[in-house]
């Protein structure tokens, strides 16, 4: 005979699944700048994204379950070229598919036989002026909002999220908001008892990529390899040499050793090919 | 949800078909004379990348259907596709390439190769095989910067999607046959960037001197051809003031002597 479980307990086990699923990996910020939004995460694969494009003016960040993710990024890919090719490429927009995204986890979280994407969703869009910029989070149950100025998800967000509230400042450079988007990634937390260590990421372990309104292309998402990210970056001061701090556990995208994986060549378009260039 | 093809086409075909241009149903006949032709287009290679460009005519009958038609096209960040045949389906069917090309660059991360670019635009025109017998044929020209070779490559196609990789230069189209001519004569392996332009330009004079279906530059609209450069930088159209003023140039040769410039004998 089966146990009564009220409709409450069930949602909020299945809540409590997702959300730990989600904590176990690194944070993702998203920072809007002068020219557009930049995404920054601690992810050392140069293959396995967390950020990605979407379309000429919409990216796409996300936490948690790779493979997961990387199947709402390829329907995401796929819903925004068929309508830029059903209608025309303005008629793409940020809203559009992050709608689209909500229904969906939405779907995948209250239906009774699948268990819960384990998933966070940034979708960012930015228009030609940077009033007219978006950023949408998207949660695992198909919750949207609307986000300003700066936005994380993924592991330790309380930390990062305090060090963006003091530190973000509004229409920056793209130097200025790397620095502060990759020193809030840095933050440790205080936890029992012991101080919280705040650590310098090297540039190679860092995924940076922006949606950026001053290139010339239509397409506006530019991934910044780790030379150009060393160059932004190298007048950080070096790590305190304080005790090695605790290494947050892997989160499941971190599975895959993405140790042999060439690293990208600087000021590419969106996704270059790697043939013929040094 | 499922993971499956990277290719926009085939997703297409299994999503909405209506969409793709080439799964139409054409009632029996001849269809040929119902729509708009796009006529010559011609492309040669040079140290360092490849130019492509394109008459500005379309043609219904002996009618003019449009002077200022563009069927040459960037088709991703280093190469270009210029159209002849049906313009309302090449033309649809440029935008799918264009989206084919985008799509797999953003879900694998990296771009076809030159030869799977060329390939997957043959696999594009096989498809409009049917409609081609009835009339309504695309045929494509297809150029663009090798960075594995480090060179600039054209392909040219036939209606069954039959690819043929060309040394050098090609044209394709009405008036292409007087611009292959012209181009034997001017082309050298050595020329410039804008020499090869120049070339160009001046078999596009003379494919308009002999085929009725080609545009010449019109001076009174100032309407040029469409002139696209493929580089290891990437691919960028030439402003029309550059090409404007090669067009004068050759047209300010050809009062002097209207055959245009003279190769030499031996």
């Amino acid at each position: 005979m089966p146990f009564y479980v009220s409709p409450e307990q069930l949602m909020k086990d299945r809540a409590d699944f997702a959300r730990k699923g989600i904590a176990r990996g690194r944070s993702v910020v998203a920072v809007q700048y002068a020219d557009g939004v930049l995404f920054a995460s601690e992810n050392p694969s140069q293959a396995l994204h967390k950020v990605s494009e979407i379309y000429d003016r919409i990216a796409f960040a996300a936490v948690g379950r790779y493979n997961e993710f990387e199947n709402l990024r390829i329907a995401g890919v796929r819903l925004a070229d068929m309508r830029g090719y059903a209608y025309d490429r303005r008629d793409v927009t940020g809203r559009g598919l992050a709608n689209a995204y909500a229904q969906t986890l939405g779907t995948i979280f209250s239906s009774g036989g699948e268990k819960p994407y384990e998933v966070e969703i940034f979708v960012a869009e930015i228009g030609d002026h940077a009033a007219d910029d978006q950023i949408y989070r998207l949660t695992y149950q198909g919750q949207v909002t609307d986000e300003h100025q700066y936005a994380v998800m993924g592991g330790a967000d309380e930390v990062v999220a305090a060090y963006l509230e003091e530190h973000y400042s509004d229409n920056s450079s793209l130097s200025d908001a790397v620095h502060v988007a990759v020193a809030a990634l840095g933050k440790g937390a205080a936890e029992n008892g012991t101080p919280a260590v705040d650590r310098v990421i090297p540039a190679s372990d860092l995924e940076v990529a922006v949606l950026d309104r001053t290139r010339t292309q239509p397409r506006k998402f530019l991934r910044l390899g780790p030379a150009r990210l060393e160059r932004l970056l190298n007048d950080r001061e070096p790590a305190p040499p304080a005790p090695p701090p605790a290494t947050p556990s892997p989160s499941p995208a971190q599975e895959i050793d993405p140790a042999d994986v060439p690293s990208e060549p600087d000021d590419t378009p969106p996704i270059a090919p790697h043939e013929g260039r040094p | 949800m499922t993971p499956g093809t990277s290719s926009f086409a085939d997703f297409l075909a299994s999503q909405s078909p209506d969409l793709l241009p080439t799964r139409r149903a054409v009632p029996q006949g001849h269809a040929g004379d119902l729509a708009p032709h796009g006529t010559t287009i011609v492309a040669a290679t040079f140290p360092g990348g490849v130019v492509m460009a394109g008459d500005r005519r379309a043609t219904m009958g002996n009618i003019i259907a449009q002077r200022d038609i563009e069927k040459v096209f960037p088709a991703d960040e280093y190469s270009c596709v210029g159209i002849a045949g049906t313009a309302g389906l090449a033309v649809e069917l440029v935008r799918l390439f264009q989206t084919e090309l985008e799509h797999y660059e953003k879900i694998e991360g990296m771009t076809l190769s030159m030869d799977g670019k060329a390939n997957r635009l043959a696999g594009l025109i096989r498809a409009n095989l049917a409609m081609a017998m009835q009339g309504l044929a695309i045929v494509p020209l297809f150029a663009g910067f090798d960075l594995a070779a480090g060179q600039g490559r054209i392909f040219s196609y036939d209606v069954t999607g039959g690819r043929y990789e060309e040394t050098a230069f090609h044209s394709v189209g009405s008036g292409s046959l007087f611009a292959r001519g012209a181009l034997k004569k001017l082309y050298r392996e050595d020329l410039s960037e804008t020499d090869c332009v120049t070339a160009l330009v001046q078999s596009l004079y003379d494919a308009a001197d002999d085929d009725s279906a080609t545009g010449g530059p019109d001076l009174t609209r100032r309407i040029f051809p469409v002139v696209q450069v493929v580089t290891a930088e990437g691919g960028r159209r030439v402003s029309d003031s550059d090409v404007a003023q090669v067009a004068d140039a050759v047209i300010a040769g050809r009062m002097n002597r209207p055959d245009g410039p003279a190769a030499a004998l031996t």
